[in-house]
């Protein structure tokens, strides 16, 4: 399903948060939306998860606009991560993991057989089924990321958008996730993840969206995208982009002078 | 994995039965205890009287009382996702006592029967229009505990100045006893004018069990998961406003048990917020019932009223959930 937006813009308390933004998003690939903290990577995902409504501009699912779609429809189209990995009460890794059936399930159901199958796959990609009885919040940070990703995965949405997903993942699981997102593109969905790792942008994505300051700044293909010069006008840093056996790596060298004190 | 997916399945179903069947041996047990022996043929002319007219009226009271404060207490934890949240924190237990208070102080209770438990009605819904009206549309959850106690404090507040103005001792006692809350010497007519009420309360309450499940991964997520948010507030509002409001209206005020049920229950329900609800709804007809058994048994030493002992065992049971919830969160 293809996410689009056209000339978004949306506020936080009066502050305008993204101006003027048209982003895609293709189905059968990975797009990774980069940029400094407060460009508006969180904003712009969750407007087009439908979370909040823009001001001006329009985002669609499917080229339906957000604000047509049913909720539960939506839901069952349409899985949101958000970066902000609170859960409220000590449930198991397995009950998290089943509230994203809750769209596919009809009041008052029990789990069907698809239901059981698609959390035990969910576990299992996030290499999580032998946490599956444990109390999220006795895990740690890392373990409580990866069953969120599987609630999401479990889902078995057509769009994924996750926010900041490999934030705080060993090197092992970061690149695990990102492998399944491959699958998941491969398998013709569309994912979109707010990213800070600039290595796995460029090794792993499609099309990269860079934001600054609320409007995106470019976008285009990796080496389109993750130039010196943008590097260096948005990060305000001096980069190295490599190619280490076959693998693109986007090493931060040095902070240009003036940008931060 | 089928094996133990099944034997998740069952076991929530195994509890329900087994809660229900304890409130029912619980409701048999109210039925059948009382100062004019033991037993659901007590001897005499009187004894059926005493049976229909005392002690069914007193049973069925506990059974909906208790589960409408165990099912709203669970409803509101969840919904605010706070362990510590209780049915009088949306300010619905204060509005009632209150409009019983006032039904007595202007001398409307002596008038006619109706007035104590048509005023507690009344006053639980001016309370629950004037909590919704402060929390406005969009707010979450904190703007709704900050409403309710704005409006509790000001119902304490005029009830201590009903108290403080009130010329007739005899009104005075009337309205103390009634604050402290009882099951005792309510009539058939005042169960079925109640009853109801209480009922499509705890009906809505059911409804919101998936919401609050979802509400486990915080707002966005659950919002994402399809629900919509505003009707879950809007009903979580509405069923306590009815089934505490009307509870409250003949009983007085009985704190507490929505905030002991929940929280002793929610280990055996794997922490579940939806499925907490009908196990809460069940486990506080449970304990109100027995609570009040046992105050029918002490009752030729010491005359109680069952406001007052849950008061005597939930504020500890306060104090040591502080306690337990200060451990968990020190760093």
């Amino acid at each position: 399903m293809r996410i689009a937006a056209r000339g978004l813009c949306a506020s936080l308390k009066a502050r305008e948060v993204l101006s003027d933004v048209d982003v895609g998003a293709e189905a059968g690939e990975i797009t990774a939306i980069i940029g400094p903290n407060g460009a508006g990577k969180t904003t712009l995902l969750k407007v087009l998860a439908g979370l909040i409504a823009p001001h001006a501009g329009t985002a669609s699912l499917a080229g339906r606009p957000m604000a047509e779609w049913r909720p539960q429809a939506l839901a069952r189209a349409l899985a949101y991560l958000p970066q902000e990995r609170t859960v409220h009460w000590a449930l198991t890794a397995r009950a998290v993991v089943a509230l994203g059936r809750l769209p596919h399930q009809p009041m008052g159901a029990g789990e069907s057989a698809a239901d059981m199958r698609a959390i035990d796959a969910a576990l299992a990609a996030m290499d999580v089924a032998h946490l599956a009885a444990r109390p999220v919040l006795d895990m740690s940070g890392g373990e409580r990321a990866r069953v969120l990703v599987a609630r999401a995965l479990a889902q078995e949405p057509r769009a994924l958008l996750a926010d900041e997903p490999a934030a705080g993942l060993d090197p092992a699981h970061q690149l695990a996730l990102f492998r399944h997102f491959t699958v998941l593109a491969a398998e013709g969905r569309t994912v979109m993840v707010a990213l800070h790792d600039l290595s796995l942008a460029a090794r792993f994505c499609h099309r990269i969206v860079l934001m600054h300051a609320g409007r995106a700044v470019a976008a285009g293909t990796p080496a389109d995208v993750l130039t010196v010069e943008h590097l260096a006008r948005v990060y305000g840093i001096k980069a190295h982009y490599a190619v280490l056996d076959g693998v693109p790596v986007v090493v931060p060298l040095d902070l240009l002078p003036g940008v931060l004190p | 994995m089928t094996a133990a997916a099944a034997r998740r399945d069952i076991a929530p179903a195994g509890l329900l039965v087994a809660l229900g069947a304890a409130a029912c041996a619980a409701f048999l047990l109210s039925l059948a205890v009382g100062p004019s022996g033991f037993g659901f043929h007590v001897a005499g002319d009187a004894g059926a009287l005493i049976l229909r007219e005392i002690r069914l009226p007193r049973a069925i009271l506990g059974a909906l009382v208790g589960g409408a404060l165990g099912l709203s207490g669970a409803a509101l934890q969840g919904y605010l996702r706070n362990p510590l949240a209780e049915p009088s924190i949306v300010g619905v237990s204060g509005g009632s006592a209150l409009g019983a208070v006032l039904a007595i102080h202007l001398g409307l209770s002596g008038v006619f029967a109706f007035a104590l438990p048509a005023g507690g009605l009344a006053g639980a819904a001016v309370a629950m229009l004037l909590v919704m009206a402060l929390a406005g549309s969009h707010g979450g959850p904190v703007t709704l505990i900050l409403a309710g106690l704005a409006v509790s404090s000001f119902a304490t507040a005029l009830i201590s100045l009903a108290l403080n103005l009130s010329q007739n001792p005899f009104a005075t006692v009337e309205m103390v006893f009634w604050l402290m809350g009882s099951l005792a010497d309510r009539s058939l007519t005042q169960v079925w004018l109640a009853a109801p009420l209480m009922v499509a309360g705890m009906a809505l309450l059911l409804l919101v069990g998936r919401a609050l499940d979802a509400l486990t991964l915080g707002e966005d997520a659950a919002r994402s998961l399809g629900l919509d948010l505003k009707r879950t507030r809007l009903t979580v509002v509405a069923g306590t406003a009815l089934s505490v409001g009307a509870a409250t209206a003949v009983t007085g005020i009985i704190g507490f048990v929505g905030l002991i049920v929940p929280h002793a229950l929610r280990p055996l329900v794997g922490h579940r917020p939806g499925l907490l609800l009908p196990a809460s709804l069940l486990g506080g007809a449970t304990m109100l019932l027995v609570a009040d058994v046992a105050l029918r048994v002490v009752q030729p030493w010491v005359d109680l009223r069952i406001g007052v002992l849950t008061a005597l065992l939930g504020a500890p049971f306060f104090v040591w959930l502080v306690l337990k919830t200060r451990a968990e969160l020190a760093p």
